[in-house]
């Protein structure tokens, strides 16, 4: 099984999430995270999915996928050629005698405390999926007292933009 | 309107097509200032639609008000919404039409389940039009609300919850195109009640606004020519013709490709009849229950074309032994069916027309340049298992009718012009392998999902739909008690239908599974309805309460007499009771899970292969 990040492009309507999530369950394809959010377009959101596949299966995702009537495109984005990221908070014990440890990792990590109460912090990091692993062994010895982590957002690098075309295709049948 | 925009066409008007990308030359229709309800009613009729198999009830009632005074819709009362589905199905198979069937919320609404996830898997065009409680309710546990989008998400192709009225011409023009084009298959439009009863304007034709979606149609040229050079050199060349076939209208096209390849044809069960069943090179049907020449040729394969098939397990047997010498093209309108099941090694998208009609210059081209192939040693090896394997039966030990004499002398008296439609189990089989199909859309079955009791309602509908032609519904006595209550519709709306109900006084085919695989321990198969049981219930005295004519026939020598009778009555629907044998078995068998070279053509009997290689 590997890991593959599809940037799906889908009209943005009522219930097409659960459209894309209901067909990921009865196809028995796995999903590592999803994250749905709005475009520049108003007419498009783009839903950033993980999937644990391996290549065949993939090839069956994205087939699957692109049946949805309310699905406009789908794009699989390459490791190396796409930007990949995740947001974690993290509430960290961080009493008096450990702060400073605390906040050592934390500025290693590029991280920020966003919160600070007696005992504890919150954390938030931003980063790709291996450097927020890293991130949260670092600060497990401190005592972690809760966690919460978006799905993975990814973009292509470079000039291109899989949304522009998208976007032609919305507004010619507009 | 940019441009680009595809206008709304009035759903397959055309027999025999979906409506692809044909363009409606019909005038441009209003503004009418009409209730939401009116607009149903009047998307209906400008959408082609000439009849509607539905029930009413509260969520739909608004819509039964304008649909009364309809000129152009006709409305068919039916007993349970579930018949209503498998009718549109019968009906837009017949006629290649969008069938439509209409229900009320909740409970109406799901009972529809049922025969949607049928012609979803038989992609079968079917529009639903359902009622949902008022917008204001939606969410609220209302009376009879139900989800029904939710529901039958994952057994449509599309569907759509309507709560504006002003988007209902839209959504209907929306869900005919879908429907019929590309995949066929079932679209739901659940419109709530309000938006039934405010005010909105109506025009047509409506533009069609879909950006996800564009069928591909035109195949890449490449790949048929790919497909070309490989089956004008294969040796042992099959093409595996699926119901895609029947759905394109490609039959005639398909004639042509099998007579030029030379190539040998097996139909599957959802494509009997897409060639002529006396054509020379036709094997008969594939799969678990295929015949053996129609098996091994695709186990003995060096190239299989498969054209509008899906690769189905009953077809493959144990998917990793099927076919393994056998090169893969795979042409078909749903990409996500090419590699699905079978490594392709040509896969060809798009409208099967389009593919044969661009396949056969590239095949001739090829065979011009390399001479047509020498297929001598492949028809030998045919030919001699036809010889050696043909389909047949014994003459069942209790002295009870056989079930397949029974069904081929349907066919036999009825003709190739009848429409033949089965329920689910051993008689479907035999209807399958014992019925000589000439043309297209005369099988009719529930062969994806496997439905029981699909043949009485679809039946109805295709008799609608083609009311000129003889309508067979050859049920068992378990389907038929699943959906007999719409013989009460057949009866009142002039519909006469025939059903032979073959008799075996048990769920058949379970009963046969027991026999082979339960040491012929039968757990909950005897229905008590065949030879010297209660008879419960009666069938003949049961037609009769529906008005239809109830016959019974229990000797081979009155089966010629009771067919004929029953072919002779043509103002009410007729019902026989043929009381057969329930040790009659489906052969040749494939049990499930193992390979296809395992078939068996009788009873522990599998073919000694190498003597014959």
């Amino acid at each position: 099984m590997t890991r593959h990040t599809l940037s799906v492009l889908v009209e943005n309507k009522p219930g097409v999430l659960t459209r894309v999530a209901g067909l990921f369950a009865r196809r028995s394809f796995n999903i590592h995270s999803l994250a749905v959010g709005p475009t520049e377009h108003d007419e498009i959101s783009r839903i950033t999915v993980v999937v644990d596949v391996d290549a065949r299966p993939l090839e069956q995702v994205t087939k699957q996928l692109n049946k949805l009537v309310n699905v406009i495109k789908i794009v699989e984005l390459e490791d190396d050629a796409s930007v990949c990221r995740e947001l974690l908070l993290v509430k960290v014990k961080a009493e008096a005698g450990q702060r400073t440890a605390v906040l050592e990792v934390v500025d290693l990590f590029r991280a920020h405390v966003v919160d600070v109460f007696t005992e504890t912090v919150v954390v938030e990091a931003i980063g790709s999926p291996s450097k927020l692993t890293a991130l949260l062994s670092q600060l497990e010895p401190f005592g972690i007292r809760e966690i919460v982590q978006s799905g993975t957002v990814a973009i292509g690098r470079g000039a291109r933009s899989i949304t522009d075309r998208a976007l032609e295709r919305v507004t010619r049948s507009a | 309107m940019a441009q680009g925009s595809t206008p709304a066409v009035p759903a397959a008007t055309r027999a025999g097509r979906p409506a692809s990308a044909r363009r409606s030359a019909a005038p441009a229709v209003g503004p009418e200032e009409v209730t939401g309800a009116q607009a149903i009613v009047r998307s209906l009729e400008e959408a082609g639609v000439d009849v509607v198999f539905g029930i009413p009830g509260g969520a739909i009632l608004p819509t039964y008000d304008p649909l009364m005074d309809s000129a152009k819709v006709r409305h068919i009362l039916v007993r349970h919404e579930q018949g209503g589905g498998h009718a549109a199905s019968g009906y837009a198979h017949v006629t290649g039409r969008p069938g439509v069937t209409m229900a009320t919320s909740g409970p109406g609404a799901t009972n529809l389940v049922t025969a949607l996830a049928d012609a979803n898997m038989d992609s079968i065009p079917v529009v639903a039009i359902t009622g949902q409680v008022g917008a204001a309710l939606i969410g609220t546990d209302a009376f009879q609300e139900a989800d029904i989008v939710g529901i039958t998400l994952p057994v449509t192709k599309h569907n759509y919850l309507v709560t504006d009225a002003d988007d209902i011409p839209r959504v209907i023009a929306e869900a005919f195109h879908i429907a019929s084009t590309g995949r066929p298959g079932p679209v739901l439009v659940d419109v709530a009640k309000s938006a039934m009863q405010a005010r909105t304007t109506f025009t047509w034709p409506q533009t069609i606004d879909l950006p996800g979606y564009h069928p591909v149609t035109k195949p890449h040229a490449k790949q048929v020519r790919e497909a070309a050079r490989l089956l004008a050199t294969a040796r042992r060349p099959v093409i595996l013709a699926g119901g895609g076939i029947l759905r394109a209208g490609a039959s005639a096209l398909l004639r042509k490709l099998v007579d030029a390849s030379g190539a040998a044809v097996t139909t599957t069960l959802m494509a009997r009849g897409a060639l002529p069943d006396d054509h020379p090179q036709h094997l008969g049907m594939p799969g678990m229950h295929g015949t053996v020449p129609a098996v091994a040729a695709l186990q003995r394969a060096d190239l299989i074309v498969a054209l509008g098939a899906r690769f189905d397990d009953r077809v493959t047997g144990l998917l990793s032994s099927f076919a393994p010498q056998a090169a893969v093209v795979h042409a078909d309108i749903d990409p996500a069916e090419i590699g699905k099941n079978v490594r392709v090694d040509v896969p060809i998208v798009g409208d099967l027309r389009e593919v044969i009609a661009d396949l056969l210059p590239e095949l001739e081209r090829e065979q011009a340049q390399h001479g047509k192939p020498d297929l001598e040693a492949w028809w030998r090896q045919l030919d001699a298992w036809r010889g050696t394997f043909p389909l047949g039966y014994d003459e069942p030990g209790d002295g009870h009718l056989a079930p397949q004499h029974v069904i081929s002398r349907i066919g036999e008296l009825s003709g190739p012009e009848a429409v033949y439609v089965a329920g689910v189990g051993q008689h479907q089989m035999w209807a399958a392998q014992f019925i000589r199909y000439t043309h297209p859309r005369s099988w009719l079955n529930s062969g994806g999902l496997g439905t029981m009791g699909y043949a009485v309602p679809a039946a109805m509908g295709a008799k609608v739909g083609d009311p000129d032609r003889v309508v067979w519904a050859i049920d068992g006595d378990g389907c038929f008690q699943m959906t007999n209550q719409e013989l009460a519709t057949c009866t009142i709306n002039d519909i006469p239908i025939k059903v032979a109900v073959i008799n075996n006084s048990s769920l058949g085919m379970v009963r046969q599974w027991q026999t082979l695989f339960y040491e012929s321990r039968y757990s909950n198969t005897d229905l008590h309805t065949g030879h010297g049981t209660v008879h419960i219930p009666d069938f003949v005295k049961l037609a009769d309460a529906y008005g239809a004519v109830g016959l019974r026939c229990e000797t081979k020598a009155d089966v010629d007499a009771t067919i004929t009778r029953a072919l002779e009555i043509d103002d009410r629907p007729v019902v026989i009771d043929f009381t057969v044998s329930r040790d009659a078995m489906v052969w040749p068998m494939v049990a499930a899970g193992v390979s296809n070279d395992d078939i068996q053509y009788a009873r522990g009997l599998t073919p000694a292969w190498d003597r014959e290689e």
